[in-house]
């Protein structure tokens, strides 16, 4: 505990600041500022603690975290400030996955309710929705105990007439064991995505049963005898991995095969290019020429596009022509996963729901071995591994959104609620690098699974103007690619910084009418029942009330017609009670609307951007 | 107010061939006064009240540059009606659009700024914010850009960042946010000036308006803002929405000057999306009327030549047409909610973003969006009428409560 601390406005340039109190728990870091607004920051989002320069104030203390959070904290005494560091250091790295968030993290769940939230979301019950098994499509035993793919799951798709021996050769001809398997399956094309890693094929290698699996794969297609190989790297790239005896199909040896190279740049690439953008977007004081500059030399919208354009390339392929398509990069779990997750959201409507979105997230990523642990720094390791790949895939997903805002059930919150999970190691679904490591840590008995929590607040997370009716199952969303289209999007980078963001939030209005017309409905459900049961009584109050409509009361005169013969001949204490009543609940709106203004406040100080009058 | 009179010295343009007929000045400031001001201001642009903020009572004016040429002239009428606009002991800020460079050159042409030693309650600020050609190539620039409909994101950006009109938008937002800040926040007067005073000058004082006065958010006070600031203010419509951006003629004078001011306060809009009564819609149709028109409003250059050519006779108002009933529902914002406070928007590059509606309005497919839209004025309908039912059905189950309760005593 440190008192007396200051946070410092990112952007001011006149460093405004708070003061209050830092505290350090085992898993967060919490500053309390006077006003008694509470910052949480949980260790594992730390992805970075530096300690500036001394001034005169103290001893600045610069935290960035996974999330797009920065906070600059000044410490006045510089050995407190080393203190802070230090077991920041030390809080922020963690060795084991046993030390991790999920396995301490009791959100009060007793176990049936546990195992029931891992039961949620059934990956074989998802295969049978999208009609496999089939005649062309069978479940395969081969990697049962994860004999042949230790980073494939247990339970694999594959094409009915590709027997174990064709599987296991062919497994033995791709870079880390990961064969051709089964991704998504078009029911009405009888087209499939399938994923696989790069052939071993070095200058000249070939391999039989590989080539027979491929065969298998497009005589699996009744619809299209062809089909595409898109290997989702650049040429060069592809071309540079034959040295290393992996490499690329060659057309020559693989009957009815196209291949086709996307482009998309490998995790190095883009780990550089997310630097860059945070670099260009974190400057005090950018110039709007700066900043699109920066954004144009990061690359970052160029890779967005790039995933995007690949995507749409898969989905004309199983729409248009009906083909199968395989897909892979190198190892097959980083763009692979990219493509394959993003083509099936545009082909299946059902990955536009909030908890077909989760499916999807569990069948391409986590099931399919993309190295969340690696990618996103869940354990003290490699730097070099650490890569934003499932971040551009929230973005992409994004950038859809916006193109199509009725066609997704779930909102920008959702997207950035779970890019939050996929670092904050709190619940199980994310931990490792595929499912073998997860089993083995007993994740399913020592952790909870994200997605029940996300569905139990799924208000927070629904779009208010999606309309299921408007697209019907299996509608392809074609998106415009041209570059115009991708934004910046200041929501996730800018996520904490508010003074950037619109005061007035749209969605929120929006959501909150939505949710408020529900609840209306249900009103007037309710006083409907209550008056047929009032009404059900005798005739006789009728008739009686008949004989002294002859002195109608004030109130009668604005109600219609039909209401006059109800009318008190005395207002009773009770009748006066029921109008407060009533009364209460119209004001219960309005002041949901003064919360609107309260939580959006419209006075802002003008500390970012707007010229300070220095002169 | 007690300071401040109407004068009709400009009655038959007399004066200043570009004000109206009637301006706002201070009230100690006789019109013998004023004539001599004109002669010390570019094209007789004397200084005039723009704005009066209620809320502490400081002033926002306008006028040209003063005269001071090389030499350092001065006038003393000129000073005593700027003073005239502080409160005792109070100070004042002259922002000045141009940087101090291109106002400096501009005392070797006769022009100037008003030196401190003459002006000493008054603080002044330079602020560039880019006129003429510079503005019509980067309107031309940026169009083109929008146009292309290559696959290179590179591109794209570079030619985004290379039309500069963003760095404008925030160029001149950042400045009537400044001369909003000095009214609101300290409690001072502001005299905005550039060289005429016809362009950058009133895209400052009518935003700064937008941001401090709530009525310039509706729909009248917005179209009031429009005739006062830019048509009455004399912004030369006819010299600067000429050709737009396909011309090949190049004219001297054509500058966007009004359609830069529309997308800033688009970009205000879009931040507070329920603090204004109109729509994007309403800002999209008046781009496209300064430009073309069945309609008179934006003829002519000033009130001066609009009363020659007896355009208030000949032709229609858009006004009039814009306030029917049938063609206001379509400018109305479905989620206005009528906002008093000051709106400060933010001007971060990352704040402000390309004006859709109008440079990709006929590049990209609308049909989803438009169908959005249709969607969210459906859930606001539909909530009022169950606002409605609701009221109805309580006030009836507590009619026929209390008829039942009478019934039980009777």
């Amino acid at each position: 505990q440190v008192e007396q601390v200051k946070l410092l406005d990112r952007f001011s340039t006149s460093n405004k600041s708070v003061t209050g109190t830092l505290y350090l728990t085992a898993t967060h870091l919490l500053f309390i500022d006077s006003s008694q607004k509470e910052t949480w920051i949980l260790h594992h989002h730390i992805a970075a603690v530096e300690k500036l320069p001394l001034t005169t104030s103290g001893c600045p203390l610069v935290i960035q975290c996974k999330n797009f959070r920065i906070v600059h904290f000044v410490v006045p005494r510089e050995r407190d400030c080393h203190d802070v560091y230090n077991s920041l250091l030390q809080l922020s790295k963690t060795a084991k996955y046993e030390e991790l968030y999920a396995f301490s993290y009791n959100p009060k769940q007793n176990e049936s309710e546990q195992v029931k939230g891992w039961q949620l979301i059934d990956l074989a019950e998802e295969y049978k929705r999208m009609g496999v098994p089939n005649a062309y499509w069978q479940l395969s035993d081969a990697n049962r105990d994860y004999k042949i793919c230790e980073t494939y799951p247990r339970e694999l798709y594959v094409p009915t007439t590709a027997s174990k021996p064709i599987i296991v050769g062919s497994s033995k001809f791709r870079s880390k064991g990961r064969f051709p398997v089964l991704s998504y399956y078009h029911k009405n094309k009888e087209a499939a995505i399938c994923r696989c890693s790069q052939p071993l094929s070095g200058f000249s290698a070939r391999c039989l049963e590989d080539e027979h699996m491929l065969q298998a794969i497009s005589k699996a297609n009744p619809s299209n005898r062809y089909m595409y190989v898109m290997d989702t790297r650049p040429k060069l790239n592809a071309m540079a991995n034959r040295a290393a005896g992996k490499g690329y199909e060659n057309e020559d040896n693989y009957s009815n095969i196209r291949f086709q190279f996307v482009g998309i740049e490998n995790i190095h690439v883009m780990r550089s290019s997310l630097q860059k953008l945070l670099e260009v977007s974190g400057t005090r004081g950018l110039s709007v020429n700066d900043f699109l500059s920066g954004l144009e030399n990061s690359g970052w919208l160029r890779h967005i596009k790039a995933v995007v354009d690949a995507a749409v390339f898969l989905v004309k392929a199983i729409a248009v022509e009906s083909a199968s398509v395989l897909v892979h990069c190198s190892d097959g779990w980083d763009r692979t996963s990219q493509v394959c997750s993003l083509g099936a959201l545009l082909l299946d409507s059902y990955y536009r729901t909030i908890k077909g979105f989760m499916v999807l997230i569990e069948k391409d990523w986590i099931s399919f071995g993309h190295k969340f642990s690696d990618r996103c720094c869940q354990l003290d390791g490699d730097p070099k591994e650490i890569s934003p790949v499932f971040t551009q895939f929230l973005e992409c997903v994004w950038n859809l959104t916006e193109q199509f805002p009725q066609a997704f059930e779930y909102n920008e919150v959702f997207l950035l609620q779970i890019h939050e999970h996929v670092h904050s190691c709190q619940f199980g679904n994310f931990l490792g690098n595929c499912e073998k490591e997860r089993e083995e840590l007993k994740v399913k008995e020592k952790t909870y699974s994200l997605w029940p929590f996300l569905l139990a607040e799924q208000k927070k997370y629904r779009n208010p103007l999606y309309n299921p009716d408007l697209l019907p199952e299996l509608t392809l969303l074609e998106p415009n690619t041209v570059s115009f289209n991708f934004k910046f999007w200041r929501n996730m980078y800018h996520q904490f910084d508010r003074s950037m963001h619109p005061r007035q939030s749209v969605l929120n209005l929006i959501m909150n009418l939505s949710e408020q017309n529900k609840q209306l409905e249900e009103d007037i459900k309710e006083l409907e029942a209550k008056i047929k049961q009032r009404n059900g009584q005798p005739d006789v109050v009728l008739v009686k009330e008949h004989q002294q409509s002859a002195h109608p009361a004030p109130v009668a005169l604005k109600t219609p017609p039909c209401f006059k013969k109800e009318q008190p001949p005395i207002p009773g204490n009770d009748a006066v009670r029921t109008i407060e009543g009533s009364n209460t609940a119209d004001n219960r709106y309005s002041e949901l609307v003064s919360e609107f203004s309260k939580a959006e406040p419209a006075v802002v100080s003008l500390e970012y951007g707007v010229a300070r009058m220095t002169c | 107010t007690d300071e401040w009179r109407l004068s009709c010295i400009n009655k038959e343009f007399s004066v200043c061939p570009s004000y109206p007929p009637v301006v706002i000045v201070p009230k100690c400031i006789t019109d013998e006064e004023l004539r001599k001001v004109a002669m010390f201001r570019h094209s007789s642009r004397f200084p005039v009240l723009s704005y009066y903020h209620r809320k502490n009572g400081m002033v926002m004016m306008r006028s040209s540059q003063p005269l001071t040429g090389t030499n350092g002239r001065r006038c003393k009428e000129d000073e005593k009606l700027i003073n005239a606009s502080l409160r005792p002991g109070k100070r004042g800020y002259i922002i000045d659009t141009r940087s101090l460079n291109v106002a400096q050159q501009a005392r070797a042409k006769g022009g100037g700024f008003e030196q401190e030693v003459h002006y000493p309650q008054w603080r002044r600020i330079h602020k560039g914010i880019e006129r003429f050609n510079i503005l019509q190539e980067s309107l031309i620039k940026l169009v083109e850009a929008c146009n292309d409909q290559s696959h290179n994101m590179d591109r794209w950006l570079s030619k985004l960042e290379a039309s500069n009109w963003l760095t404008h938008v925030k160029e001149i937002l950042t400045t009537a946010c400044l001369a909003a800040q000095c009214i609101d926040r300290e409690g001072a007067s502001v005299l905005v000036h550039g060289t005429e005073g016809t362009d950058s000058t009133l895209q400052v004082t009518s935003l700064a308006q937008i941001i401090l006065d709530p009525r310039c958010r509706t729909i009248r006070g917005f179209e009031s803002l429009v005739v006062r600031e830019w048509l009455q203010a004399g912004h030369p419509f006819q010299q600067r929405c000429a050709q737009s951006a396909y011309s090949n003629s190049k004219q001297k004078w054509e500058a966007p000057v009004f359609l830069l001011f529309l997308d800033c306060v688009w970009q205000i809009l879009r931040q507070f999306p329920c603090s204004f009564e109109f729509n994007e819609q309403f800002l999209i149709t008046l781009f496209e009327h300064s430009y073309a028109s069945q309609f008179g409003t934006f003829l002519g250059n000033n009130e001066s030549e609009r009363a020659k050519l007896k355009l208030p006779q000949k032709t229609m108002s858009l006004w009039s047409w814009v306030n029917r009933k049938e063609e206001l529902s379509k400018f109305q914002n479905p989620i206005y909610e009528a906002n008093s406070l000051v709106i400060w928007p933010a001007v971060a590059p990352q704040s402000l973003q390309l004006w859709a509606g109008v440079f990709l309005r006929w590049n990209r497919p609308s049909q989803y969006l438009e169908e959005a839209q249709e969607e969210m004025v459906k859930i606001i309908r539909y909530n009022k009428e169950l606002q409605d039912k609701v009221k109805v059905l309580r006030r009836h189950l507590a009619e026929v409560e209390a008829a039942g309760r009478a019934q039980g005593n009777l």
